[in-house]
C-alpha cells in the first residue's frame, strides 16, 4: 500500500543537492565562558512568551553543536523555572536557515562508537525533556529546518513555517550513511504515519513547507511578506514571530489546541497500521525495496527501518537505544566516511576559488542546439540569464527550444514553477539561426558536434561578431582546449566547459584551463556554472581531462569483457551491484556508441597501450550497423518508446562472436570483473593528481562520483583508495598486469601510498 | 481595486489669467464665480497648459450601488450601465447627437454583451450613429475610460465624450470547463453519427465540474484579500487599525448619505420592483461587533476581515466630459477640470496595492503640486489594510528610498481632508465603476468646501495604478 512509496533512492544521487549551498562552516568557537555570553542562543520575554533565537556566531546556518546543545539547556532550564513566562517561541535569527542539522564536523571528531552514540543519547535526553515541556513550545522555522533541527522542530509543541522556498523540512542523514539520531526516528512515524516517516527518512527528501503542513508536519503557514517599513526578509521573521506568539500564547491559555485533525486517508492509514500483520507487510515490503535499490552497499536504510521497527514493536525506549546505538555504528561505517567525504569536497566545489569576475555575465550565447546546447540552456535561462540559442538549421533549432520548454513545463506539471514562472524564465531564451545579438554576448559557449575542424570554424566566426571581453568557452568531452585555442585571436579568452548529459539532471561541470587562459576568465566561467547551479571541478588541460580521460581505460576493459562472453545483462548487474549507478553496458548506449568510439580513437592513439585492452573494432561495427544505442533505439539493448523493459539486441550476437577473446579463468570471476573495471578507473584517477590534471583529491572524487557516477558508497576513487588500501589495490592491479600487460601497470603515486601507509589523499 | 485619480476642480481667480481669458467670453460661467465668494480665499495657480485643450466635466452620476445579490441580481450588465447612461442625459439635459464618443469600463465581462458600451448607449437611445467602446483595467477600468476620454478631448480628436463604467457582481460568467468545452466544439464540427458517438463516449463527469472566475491575479493566482493581509503585516497594520478606519469610513459615508451629499446617486427604477434611490452597504458598525470577525482571507491568524474589505458590489457610473470651450458654448457650467494623471505599475505579487503611494508623488511634481496643495483626496479604499499600508509607505523614509528612488517620503494626505464621505468600503466598489465615483466625490466635494484642487488615486490588480490631477 502506501508504503511502496516510501523508498529511498540512495542510487540517485542528485538527491545530494539538498546539502549543497549551504555552506558549511568550520567555526573557530573560542570557548568563552558560556555563562557570561551565550554565543549560540539567547532570548528576551515579550509578555510571558520567552522567544528563544539560535544564531550560531560566524556562519551562514545554525547548526547543532555541542556548545548550542548546552546552551539550549541551559536557556529551557531558565524558562521552565521563571514564573512570569508561561509559553516560549523558539527561532533562528537567519533569515535563510532554522537549523541545518548537526555539525558535521563534531561528528566526523568522534573517534570511537561510544562517543557518537553519546551525542545522540544527549540530544535524545534534551528533546525528550522539550517534548514533555509543561510550558507549551513553539517552533517558528523560516528557511532549511534539516536533521537535527527537524528533530528538534519535532519535538515542540508546535510548528508554525513560512511558505518561502528556503523553507524545505527532512531528515537527509540517510545521505551521509547515517539514521536521525535525536528521535527522528521515533517522533516522525508517530507525527506523519509510518510510511511517511519512512519515506522521508530513507530518501532523505527535502520537503516544501506547503507539504509539510498537508502531511501533519507543520501545524500553521506564514506567507513571506513582500517589502514594508523594512526588508522583506526581516519584516518576515518579526511577522513569523508575531504570529508565533499568538499562538504560544493561545496554547498557553488552552485557546489552541495542538491536535490537529487528520484526514481520511490519513486516518485510514493509522488504523491499518495498527493491525500488526499490516505493519509486518508493510516492514517486509519496504526493506525489499531497499535491498533491491541499494544492492546491500549501503547500511543505513536497512538499520534505518530497524530502527523504527523497534521503536513501533517494543516501545519507545528500546526505540531510542536502538537509535542511538545504530546512529553510532553509522557513523563509524566506511560508508558514512565516504558520504561525509562527498559531503565536504562537493562544499568545496561550490566555491568560486578565482575569486569574483570583472564582469558578471549577463549575456549568453550558446552554439549548438542539441541535448547538450539546449541543456545548458535550460539551466541558464531558469536562472535570469538572458540566453540566444544558436543553430545551424530550423528543425534543430526547433528540437533545442522544445526540449527547453519541456524542461521547464516538467517542473510545472510538479508544481515547482507557476505556468506563468515558466513563461517569464521563457522569454530569457531566444532561438535564432545567425550571429545577431552576439555583440552583446559576455560569453558563447558552444556545444557543436565534436569535431576539430568545426569547432575551429565556429570559433573564427564568432570570434569576428563578439566584443572584447566575450569568452569563448568549448562544451567538448575529449578534444584539447590548446588545439582549439590554436586558431583564437585570443587563447586567454578561451576555456573548456565540460557538462554532462542530462545537462538539467547532472550537477557536474568540468572547467578545463589552458596555459593560456586568463585567470578572469576562469573566474567568469566558474560563476556561470555555479549560477547553473554546478558543483565544479576545475583540471587543466589535456587529452579527456580527467572525467573523459578516467572513463575510457575502464570502456576498454568493458569491452574486453563484452569479448570475453560476458553477457550484457551480466556486466551490467555486476557493476551496479558494485555501487555504479547505470551498468557499464547500459552507459555505453547512453552515451552513445559512435561518441564512445570517437573519444576511444583518439585516446587511443595519444596513450597508446594504456588505453588498450578491448578492441575498438567492436565499436566501429556496432556504428556501421547504426547502433549507436539509446538515441538510434539500438545498442547492446533495444530501446522503444514507453518500453521501460530493455531486451538484447540480437544482433549483437554475430559482432561479439566474431571479436571473441578466450576469458583468462585466473581473472574472470565476478569479484575479478568488478576489480578490472574499478582500478583501471583508479589508477587512471591517480595518474591525472600525479601530472597534475587534477589540483586536488577531492576534486577528482566530486568529478567521478557527480559526473560518471563512480559509486557514491566508496567515496570516490581517492577516497576509495584511503578506505580500502592503497596496497589492496596495487595488489589486486599486479594481478591483472600478470596477465594482460601494461594496462593494469599502477602509476607512481599510487606505488608510492602502497609503499608507505601513512600517505593518505586525505589526511 | 483599484484607482484613482485626482482631480481638482478650479475654481476662477479673479486676478489671474484665467479669470482674464474668461472674462473674454460672454459667458456666464462667471456666475458660478461669484456663486462661491466666500471660497475664493484659496486662490491657487491655475493648472492650464499651453497648447493644450482643458477639458472639464461636466457633470456625474451613478446608479445607487448595492450589495451583489439584492435588488439589482436579475439584471445583466448593460441594464445597469444604461440606467447610469439615461441618468446622465437627465441630469445634463445634454443632447444626445452631441456626443461623440462613450467609452465604458468593465472588469468581469458579461460574455453576451463584451462591448456593453455600446449595448448600454443603443438602449439608453444614442445615436446609433456614436461610436462606443469598452475598456478593462482592473478596478481602474473607469479611470481608464476617464483618461481616454480626456486623451481624445486633448488631441482634438472629440469634444463631448460619455466616460463611465458598470460592474454587476451578482451574476458572473461561470464556464463549462475546458474539456467540456472542446467536447462540445468538436461536437458542432462532427458531421456523421458515428463521429459524434465516438466523441460523446470520451466524456467524463469530471467534464462538468465548472470553472470559476476568481478575484485573483493571473499570474500569482494569489486572491486579492490575501495579498492584503500580506500587505497589511508586511506594513504592521493591526487588525484594530483597519477596523477603526473601516468604522470611520461607514461612519462618514453615512453622515455623507443622510446629509444628501451624494448627490451624484441617480434613483433607479429596477424593473418589477421597487426604486432604488440610495446605496445599501452603508453599515456603521461599532468596534466590538467587527472584533467578533474571523479573518476572512489568511486563516485563523490573519487581519482583513469581511468588515474591513470592500464587498461584491453592483453598480454603474457615467460621466459627460467636454472640451472647455464647447461646454461653455454650451452654457453649462463645469464642475472640474481634468488637469494631469498617471498609471504608475508594480510588482504583481508584493506591491499589488501599493499604487497610490507610487502615482501620487508623480502625479503631483507633473502638476508642479505638493501635498499641502490638495484640498480633496479621494483614494479608492478595496480595504482597510491597504489604505493604511498606502499610509505607512507614503510616511517612510525607508520605504521611499529603497522602493521609489526617492530621497524623502511622499508624506501623509491629512485625513481631514481624506475621503470624507466615505469610500469604497462603505459606498461599495462595484469594479468597473468605481474611477467615476471617485472623480465626482473629489468634485463635488471640492465644490462644497471650496477647495481647489482633489487628488484621486486607486490600485488596480496587476498593480496597477493611475493617477490624475485636475485644477
Amino acid at each position: 500500500m502506501v508504503a511502496c512509496r516510501a523508498i529511498g533512492i540512495l542510487s540517485r544521487f542528485s538527491a545530494f543537492r539538498i546539502l549543497r549551498s549551504r555552506g558549511y562552516i568550520c567555526r573557530n568557537f573560542t570557548g568563552s565562558s558560556a555563562l557570561l555570553t551565550r554565543t549560540h542562543i539567547n532570548y528576551g520575554v515579550k509578555g510571558d512568551v520567552a522567544v528563544v533565537r539560535i544564531n550560531s556566531p560566524n556562519s551562514k546556518v545554525n547548526t547543532l553543536s555541542k556548545e548550542l546543545h548546552s546552551e539550549f539547556t541551559e536557556v529551557m532550564n531558565e524558562i521552565w523555572a521563571s514564573d512570569q513566562i508561561r509559553s516560549a517561541v523558539l527561532i533562528s535569527s537567519k533569515p535563510g536557515c532554522f537549523i541545518a542539522g548537526a555539525d558535521i564536523n563534531m561528528l566526523s571528531a568522534c573517534k570511537t562508537l561510544q562517543e557518537v552514540t553519546q551525542l545522540s543519547q544527549e540530544a535524545q535526553r534534551i528533546l525528550e525533556k522539550l517534548e514533555k515541556s509543561p510550558k507549551p513550545v513553539v517552533a517558528a522555522i523560516n528557511g532549511s529546518c534539516l536533521g537535527g533541527g527537524l528533530e528538534l522542530a519535532i519535538s515542540c509543541q508546535y510548528r508554525i513555517a513560512t511558505k518561502d522556498r528556503k523553507t524545505v523540512l527532512g531528515v537527509p542523514e540517510v545521505l551521509l550513511g547515517a539514521l536521525p539520531g535525536a528521535g527522528g526516528t521515533q517522533r516522525l512515524p508517530k507525527m506523519v504515519g509510518v510510511p511517511a516517516a519512512l519515506d522521508m527518512m530513507l530518501t532523505g527528501r527535502n520537503i516544501r513547507a506547503d507539504r509539510a503542513k498537508k502531511m501533519g508536519l507543520v501545524d500553521q503557514l506564514v506567507e513571506p511578506l513582500g517589502p514594508g517599513l523594512k526588508p522583506p526578509e526581516e519584516r518576515t521573521m518579526e511577522y513569523l514571530e508575531e504570529v508565533a506568539i499568538t499562538f504560544a500564547k493561545g496554547l498557553a491559555d488552552k485557546k489552541i489546541s495542538p491536535k490537529r485533525n487528520k484526514g481520511l486517508v490519513e486516518k485510514l492509514t493509522a488504523y491499518a497500521m495498527t493491525i500488526p500483520f499490516v505493519r509486518q507487510q508493510v516492514y517486509k515490503k519496504v526493506e525489499e525495496k531497499v535491498r533491491k535499490q541499494t544492492k546491500g552497499l549501503y547500511p543505513a536504510p536497512l538499520k534505518i527501518i530497524d530502527v523504527v521497527k523497534t521503536g513501533i514493536e517494543q516501545g519507545s525506549d528500546a526505540g531510542y537505544l536502538s537509535e542511538s546505538q545504530k546512529f553510532g555504528e553509522l557513523v563509524m561505517t566506511k560508508e558514512s566516511k565516504a558520504l561525509m567525504g562527498l559531503y565536504h569536497g562537493q562544499v568545496l566545489c561550490k566555491k568560486n576559488k578565482f575569486g569574483a569576475p570583472q564582469k558578471d555575465v549577463k549575456h549568453l550565447a550558446i552554439l549548438g542546439a542539441g541535448l547538450m546546447g539546449a541543456g545548458i540552456a535550460q539551466v541558464s535561462v531558469d536562472k535570469g540569464l538572458k540566453t540566444i540559442l544558436k543553430d545551424a538549421t530550423l528543425t534543430g533549432l526547433d528540437r533545442g527550444q522544445q526540449q527547453v520548454f519541456k524542461g521547464l513545463n516538467d517542473k510545472v506539471k510538479k508544481k515547482a514553477l507557476t505556468s506563468f514562472e515558466r513563461d517569464s524564465i521563457f522569454s530569457n531564451l531566444t532561438g535564432q539561426l545567425d550571429y545577431q545579438g552576439f555583440e552583446k554576448a559576455d560569453m558563447v559557449i558552444e556545444a557543436v558536434f565534436e569535431d576539430l575542424s568545426l569547432k575551429h570554424r565556429v570559433l573564427k566566426e564568432v570570434e569576428a561578431v563578439i566584443p572584447d571581453h566575450c569568452i569563448f568557452a568549448s562544451n567538448t568531452s575529449a578534444l584539447p582546449i590548446s588545439e582549439i585555442a590554436a586558431v583564437s585571436k585570443r587563447p586567454e579568452k578561451v576555456i573548456g566547459m565540460h557538462y554532462f548529459s542530462p545537462v538539467d539532471k547532472m550537477q557536474l561541470l568540468e572547467i578545463i584551463t589552458t596555459e593560456k587562459t586568463s585567470r578572469d576568465t576562469s573566474a567568469s566561467a566558474v560563476a556561470v556554472g555555479l549560477k547553473q547551479g554546478k558543483v565544479i571541478i576545475v583540471v587543466k588541460d589535456g587529452p579527456g581531462f580527467y572525467t573523459t580521460r578516467c572513463l575510457a581505460p575502464m570502456m576498454s576493459e568493458v569491452i574486453r569483457i563484452l569479448q570475453e562472453g560476458v553477457d550484457p545483462k551480466k556486466l551490467d548487474s555486476l557493476t551496479t551491484s558494485f555501487g555504479f549507478p547505470v551498468g557499464a553496458a547500459t552507459l555505453v548506449d547512453e552515451v552513445g556508441v559512435d561518441v564512445a568510439k570517437h573519444v576511444a580513437e583518439d585516446l587511443g592513439k595519444v596513450f597508446g597501450e594504456r588505453f588498450g585492452g578491448g578492441n575498438p573494432e567492436l565499436l566501429t561495427q556496432m556504428v556501421s550497423k547504426g547502433f549507436l544505442g539509446r538515441k538510434s533505439g539500438k545498442g547492446f539493448y533495444i530501446y522503444q518508446e514507453g518500453v521501460k523493459r530493455k531486451d538484447l539486441n540480437s544482433d549483437m550476437d554475430s559482432i561479439l562472436a566474431s571479436l571473441k577473446l578466450p576469458p583468462k579463468s585466473e581473472v574472470s570471476s565476478d569479484e575479478d570483473i568488478q576489480f578490472r573495471l574499478v582500478t583501471r578507473f583508479v589508477n587512471e584517477a591517480v595518474m591525472c593528481l600525479q601530472e597534475g590534471i587534477l589540483a586536488t583529491p577531492a576534486e577528482g572524487d566530486i568529478g567521478a562520483v557527480f559526473g560518471l557516477g563512480f559509486p557514491p558508497c566508496l567515496g570516490g576513487p581517492f577516497r576509495f583508495v584511503d578506505l580500502y588500501g592503497a596496497q589492496k589495490i596495487v595488489d589486486r592491479l599486479k594481478k591483472y598486469e600478470a596477465a594482460y600487460g601494461k594496462q593494469f601497470t599502477p602509476c607512481q603515486l599510487l606505488a608510492d601510498h602502497a609503499n608507505s601507509p601513512n600517505k593518505k589523499f586525505y589526511q | 481595486m483599484t484607482t484613482i485619480l485626482t482631480y481638482p476642480f478650479k475654481k476662477l481667480p479673479t486676478t489671474s489669467k484665467w479669470a482674464l481669458r474668461f472674462a473674454i467670453r460672454p459667458l456666464s460661467c462667471s456666475s458660478q464665480l461669484r456663486a462661491a465668494p466666500a471660497v475664493q480665499t484659496k486662490t491657487k495657480k491655475t493648472l492650464a497648459k499651453p497648447n493644450i485643450r482643458n477639458v472639464v466635466v461636466v457633470d456625474g452620476v451613478r446608479t445607487p450601488f448595492l450589495l451583489s445579490g439584492t435588488s439589482y441580481k436579475d439584471l445583466m450588465p448593460h441594464d445597469l450601465a444604461r440606467a447610469a447612461l439615461t441618468g446622465l442625459l437627465h441630469r445634463t439635459s445634454v443632447p444626445k447627437e452631441v456626443v461623440d464618443y462613450i467609452i465604458f469600463g468593465t472588469v468581469i465581462q458579461e460574455v453576451k454583451t463584451s462591448n456593453v458600451a455600446r449595448e448600454a448607449a443603443l438602449g439608453a437611445g444614442f445615436s446609433d450613429k456614436t461610436p462606443a467602446h469598452t475598456v478593462t483595467m482592473a478596478c481602474i477600468s473607469a479611470n481608464q475610460a476617464m483618461t481616454t476620454g480626456v486623451g481624445l478631448i486633448a488631441s482634438g480628436q472629440c469634444d463631448v465624450i460619455v466616460a463611465g463604467g458598470v460592474e454587476l457582481m451578482s451574476d458572473i460568467p461561470i464556464r463549462h470547463s475546458r474539456k467540456m468545452r472542446k467536447l462540445m466544439l468538436d461536437l458542432n464540427k462532427a458531421k456523421s453519427m458515428g463521429q459524434r458517438l465516438s466523441l460523446i463516449s470520451k466524456f467524463r463527469l469530471n467534464f462538468l465540474a465548472p470553472e470559476l472566475p476568481a478575484v485573483a491575479e493571473f499570474s500569482t493566482s494569489e486572491t486579492m484579500g490575501h495579498s492584503a493581509d500580506r500587505l497589511a503585516a508586511a506594513f504592521a497594520v493591526s487588525r484594530l487599525e483597519q477596523d477603526e478606519y473601516a468604522l470611520r469610513s461607514h461612519s462618514l459615508a453615512k453622515k455623507a448619505q443622510d446629509e444628501g451629499l451624494l448627490s451624484d446617486v441617480v434613483p433607479f427604477r429596477v424593473p418589477g420592483k421597487d426604486t432604488v434611490t440610495k446605496d445599501n452597504g452603508i453599515r456603521p458598525s461599532s468596534l466590538e461587533q467587527m472584533a467578533k470577525l474571523k479573518p476572512a482571507f489568511i486563516k485563523p491568524y490573519g487581519t482583513v476581515t469581511a468588515a474591513n474589505s470592500s464587498f461584491l458590489t453592483d453598480g454603474a457610473s457615467a460621466m459627460l466630459i467636454m472640451a472647455e470651450e464647447k461646454a461653455l458654448a454650451m452654457g453649462y457650467k463645469p464642475k472640474a477640470y481634468l488637469r494631469d494623471f498617471m498609471y504608475v505599475s508594480q510588482d504583481p505579487k508584493d506591491q499589488l496595492l501599493l499604487g497610490p503611494t507610487y502615482a501620487t508623488p508623480k502625479v503631483l511634481e507633473k502638476a508642479g503640486l505638493t501635498m499641502n496643495d490638495i484640498d480633496a483626496f479621494e483614494f479608492h479604499e478595496a480595504f482597510s489594510g491597504q489604505i493604511l499600508a498606502n499610509f505607512k509607505a507614503m510616511d517612510s523614509d525607508w520605504f521611499a528610498e529603497n522602493y521609489m528612488g526617492r530621497k524623502t517620503k511622499v508624506g501623509l494626505p491629512p485625513l481631514e481632508k481624506f475621503n470624507n464621505w466615505g469610500g469604497s468600503l462603505s459606498l461599495g466598489h462595484p469594479f468597473g465603476a468605481t474611477g467615476c465615483r471617485l472623480v465626482m466625490a473629489a468634485a463635488n466635494r471640492l465644490r462644497k468646501e471650496g477647495g481647489q484642487y482633489g487628488l484621486v488615486a486607486a490600485c488596480a490588480a496587476g498593480g496597477q495604478v493611475r493617477e490624475r490631477g485636475t485644477n
